[in-house]
């Protein structure tokens, strides 16, 4: 079962990977992405980041992303935890892990999972920034990524 | 009885995070319940305006302006996404 989690705290990436890779020894490769909150965005500094969601819709989300990229992918599992709530620049937001028997599938459906991820999951952005606190905008190379699948 | 809920940027400008009303007659989908809401002028005639991107979804699923609306739903609008 895919492990699909939205938290106020901290993952631990190696206890996560190793939770997903349990002891199924057909596993031969996993792969995993992990954002990250920047201090620059539009060249503007940031020192806080507020992420909220939308509870009841965003598990359902992720879960169907994940469920599209297992049909898409011969993938065995996959984690996806997103964090929300205030952060600082360097703090971990999301953590995507993969599991396959080979690289190729688990690189294509982590950046798959991330990809729809920034374009079809329930959560918002707002910086704090030295003019003020604003909400960051979609951008299109988003779409543009996502739409590539 | 539908629950609207407003989410991040829409929120903050609409100056509500919830509200529970009674679905008025002759709104039967998204497309109509969006101008219903923009009919009461100011902020919301803005705000949900054709042209600004306002996503919606009903029941938790993402909506198109077709999709349809009952008595006992629970529809968020809410800006384009901007998480990961």
């Amino acid at each position: 079962m895919a492990v699909v989690r939205v938290q106020t705290e901290d993952f631990d990436i190696a206890r996560e990977i190793d939770a997903l890779r349990g002891r199924d020894a057909r596993i031969g490769a996993v792969a995993a992405f992990v954002g990250l909150v920047r201090d620059v965005n539009d060249a503007v500094a940031v020192s806080t980041l507020t992420l909220e969601h939308y509870p009841g819709m965003t598990e359902k989300a992720l879960a169907g992303i994940v469920d599209e990229a297992k049909t898409r992918w011969e993938i065995y599992d996959a984690t996806v935890i997103h964090r929300v709530g205030e952060l600082k620049p360097t703090d971990p937001i999301v953590l995507v892990a993969v599991s396959s028997a080979h690289r190729g599938e688990a690189f294509a459906a982590c950046e798959f999972i991330m990809d729809y991820l920034k374009t079809r999951a329930p959560f918002w952005k707002k910086e704090q920034t030295p003019e003020g606190a604003r909400w960051v905008e979609a951008r299109a190379s988003d779409d543009e990524a996502a739409a590539r699948w | 009885m539908i629950t609207l809920v407003y989410l991040a940027r829409l929120r903050e400008s609409l100056g509500v995070p919830s509200e529970v009303v009674e679905l008025p007659s002759g709104i039967g989908n998204v497309a109509s319940l969006l101008a219903w809401l923009r009919a009461r002028g100011g902020a919301w005639a803005s705000e949900l305006a054709p042209g600004r991107a306002v996503r919606v979804a009903v029941n938790f699923a993402v909506a198109e302006s077709d999709t349809p609306i009952r008595a006992g739903d629970e529809i968020a609008l809410f800006p384009p996404v901007t998480g990961g």
